[in-house]
């Protein structure tokens, strides 16, 4: 099985640790993992914005680098979402839209594909688990609580194999956490309020750090949390499933 | 005009009220749960509900002329209005006809849509709306902000105030029982006296010619069976092909709007009683342009329930009036943009993409796929931010090429520098309630290259 591994672009650059925690977490389940340096988006941030057309670079850089590969890992929901959805090129769209079915969210990947029933990590702490909502609701990784459904949770799951964690109960278990791309800062009034109420949620459950499946939900409650010299943490899921040396974080 | 993200920076201004607006409507949101989740085949009514719809929408001007041809049959004076201008036309020459200048008027959307009441009155017509939330927005002079609960931006003193001033209500009176009270006594005297009743219609059954309107309040059938004249107006996407369709859209239509089982009243009217006039308009107003439009055709499944206005984190936290149009939220978003894409263009982008919406409507519209859609078409179409646009451009470049990537990001990580969260500095929007994380020391890519190559 080979298996590439995609660091959307913010994650290269600002969040290298949940990138080496998804690195070695596969490393752990005996995969050879290969990382195509020329690498850099899905191409979401323009085609969320409604400039899909000026994608076709990053597609084709995208589909050069990972043509090969059994299987497509990456650490985000939403870019594996955006390509999932939307990956096509002008030259080589065949095997773009073969691609599509090749992409994997990092927790997708471990429990469908590698089936993981057991891992080596301890997180003996108080965790929020934020449901992005591109992973939830689009990849559906976990059940949505509109839906009249049987409940599940994929990195809910995982998270139960690591000794300690402990998951708080939120009252609203399922609402976005205002991000949403450029909505950050085009609607940052809402977007901001959206962001406080979510993190909120986490504090008053007692959560001592938020975890997700996607970083920029992250890097938006960080940056409240930040603001307001709140004691909760954000981590990447990968960070928590890899066993986190309490001194990294 | 001001744009959804600088309507909803003033309501948020005061933010106690947005977090009761957000509650408020969070509330409704769970009632809906309930209701629905008790249903053990809840999503299957949904899909049968899609499907009826899409049934009709594939073959909507055979079920028109089916439904004019028996509505016709059974007394009903049945006309078309191309627009909102001809529809309001319409009416206005039925009144004309019988000499009335005074309308009671229950819950229309499509009246809304067609600013119906301005007109009227521009003609010296006096509109009295009897549905209490729309009667409580009427004499404050404010458009509805929500299309179920018009005045669920309104608190109960507020609405006290209103009517010490209007109806003559006790001043500083907020007892919702006392208040109304007031508004029923004042509406049964306009009831008693208006010879003609504008009604809208949730269905329109196309085998029977017979229409369906829903109202918890039961002012539609107040006015109509009191009024000589009765106008209902409709979009012409309102059809179901039989009377048995109905028992699959009653059952949801409420679940999904306030979680009752079903409207309080559900009143079937198919012909005129005698000496009575019934008049049909149907309305297309831009409605056969969407069911031209592939990506945006499902739009006008659209039952009306205001789901998707409940469930949106959005909407719940910027107000329906942010949305400057009849219908606001998700639903109003891939709307509004078919009327007038330039003064909507920010609509599509008042969203999250979160999905909720498409999961909570009844007739599955894929509502956040179509915002995304129309995202494409209205930057396409020449309405987006130049700003915006080479924003775009610079950061497409550097995101294509690999080495200027590499180059962009070692300054100090200033890839995201074409990103929305830039340089910390007071102009750029993240800053001014967030922090950016510390840029690390080294990115992945290069921490990759020290440790496994």
């Amino acid at each position: 099985m080979k298996v590439g591994l995609f660091i959307p672009c913010y994650v290269d650059q600002f969040y290298p640790n949940a990138a080496i925690a998804t690195l070695e977490l596969l490393e752990k389940q005996g995969i050879a993992v290969g990382y195509p340096a020329r690498q850099t988006c899905c191409g979401q941030p323009m085609a969320n914005s409604g400039y899909e057309h000026l994608t076709e670079g990053c597609n084709s850089l995208f589909v050069d680098n990972f043509a090969g590969y059994d299987y497509i890992v990456t650490p985000s929901g939403s870019c594996a979402l955006h390509l999932k959805e939307h990956l096509h090129t002008k030259k080589n769209n065949g095997v773009a839209l073969g691609m599509r079915k090749k992409i994997y969210e990092l927790t997708e990947f471990l429990t469908d594909v590698l089936k993981v029933k057991k891992l080596d990590a301890k997180f003996p702490h108080r965790v929020g688990l934020h449901q992005s909502c591109h992973g939830q609701r689009g990849l559906k990784l976990a059940q949505m609580t509109e839906l009249t459904a049987a409940p599940f949770s994929k990195p809910a799951a995982l998270l139960g194999m690591v000794e300690g964690v402990e998951l708080v109960p939120l009252t609203r278990p399922d609402e976005c956490c205002g991000f949403g791309g450029t909505f950050c800062v085009a609607e940052e009034a809402v977007s901001v309020k959206m962001g406080k109420d979510r993190v909120a949620d986490h504090e008053q459950n007692g959560a001592e750090y938020i975890t997700a499946a996607d970083l920029s939900c992250l890097m938006h409650m960080e940056g409240i949390l930040h603001r307001k010299n709140s004691s909760v943490k954000v981590i990447h899921i990968a960070e928590i499933l890899n066993g986190v040396k309490e001194e990294v974080v | 005009m001001k744009h959804h993200a600088d309507l909803a920076e003033v309501f948020n201004k005061d933010e106690e009220r947005v977090d009761w607006h957000d509650e408020t409507l969070w509330w409704v949101r769970q009632k809906r749960d309930k209701a629905s989740h008790q249903i053990p085949d809840w999503e299957e009514l949904r899909e049968t509900a899609s499907q009826i719809k899409l049934n009709v929408l594939s073959d909507l001007a055979n079920y028109l002329e089916q439904f004019e041809k028996q509505a016709i049959a059974n007394g009903v004076t049945v006309h078309w209005a191309a627009d909102a201008k001809e529809h309001n036309q319409i009416v206005h020459a039925i009144l004309q006809e019988h000499g009335i200048t005074q309308m009671v008027k229950s819950k229309s959307m499509l009246t809304e849509e067609c600013h119906l009441n301005h007109y009227l009155e521009e003609q010296g017509i006096g509109v009295i709306d009897s549905d209490l939330g729309e009667r409580i927005v009427q004499l404050a002079n404010e458009p509805p902000s929500h299309i179920v609960l018009p005045c669920i931006h309104k608190k109960k003193e507020e609405i006290g105030e209103i009517f010490h001033e209007h109806l003559g209500s006790k001043k500083g009176e907020d007892d919702p029982q006392i208040l109304t009270e007031t508004a029923r006594t004042h509406l049964r005297s306009t009831f008693l006296t208006r010879k003609a009743a504008l009604t809208g219609v949730n269905f329109a059954v196309a085998e029977t010619g017979e229409f369906v309107v829903c109202t918890n309040e039961g002012n539609a059938d107040m006015g109509a069976h009191l009024a000589d004249v009765h106008i209902a107006s409709m979009g012409i996407e309102k059809l179901i092909p039989q009377r048995k369709h109905l028992g699959v859209f009653l059952r949801l239509l409420t679940r999904s709007a306030t979680g009752q089982p079903i409207t309080t009243y559900s009143s079937h009217f198919k012909k005129p009683r005698p000496g009575q006039q019934m008049h049909l308009i149907l309305v297309d107003n831009g409605r056969s342009i969407q069911l031209g439009r592939e990506d945006f055709r499902n739009s006008l499944k659209c039952i009306r329930c205001g789901a998707c206005m409940n469930t949106c984190p959005v909407y719940r936290r910027s107000g329906g009036h942010s949305y400057h149009t009849a219908v606001a939220g998700p639903i109003g978003s891939i709307l509004a943009p078919n009327l007038d894409m330039k003064q909507y263009a920010d609509l599509p982008f008042a969203s999250t993409l979160c999905g909720s919406c498409s999961n909570v409507c009844p007739v599955k519209i894929d509502i956040h796929d179509q915002l995304y859609k129309w995202r494409q078409v209205i930057i396409k179409e020449g309405y987006g931010d130049k700003k915006k646009t080479l924003a775009m451009q610079a950061m497409a470049f550097t995101l294509s090429n690999p080495s200027a990537y590499r180059i962009a990001g070692k300054a100090g990580r200033v890839v995201m520098k074409y990103a929305p969260f830039a340089v910390n500095n007071s102009l750029n929007p993240w800053y001014k309630q967030r922090d950016m994380p510390k840029p690390p020391k080294q990115s992945f890519g290069e921490w990759y290259s020290e440790h496994r190559k």
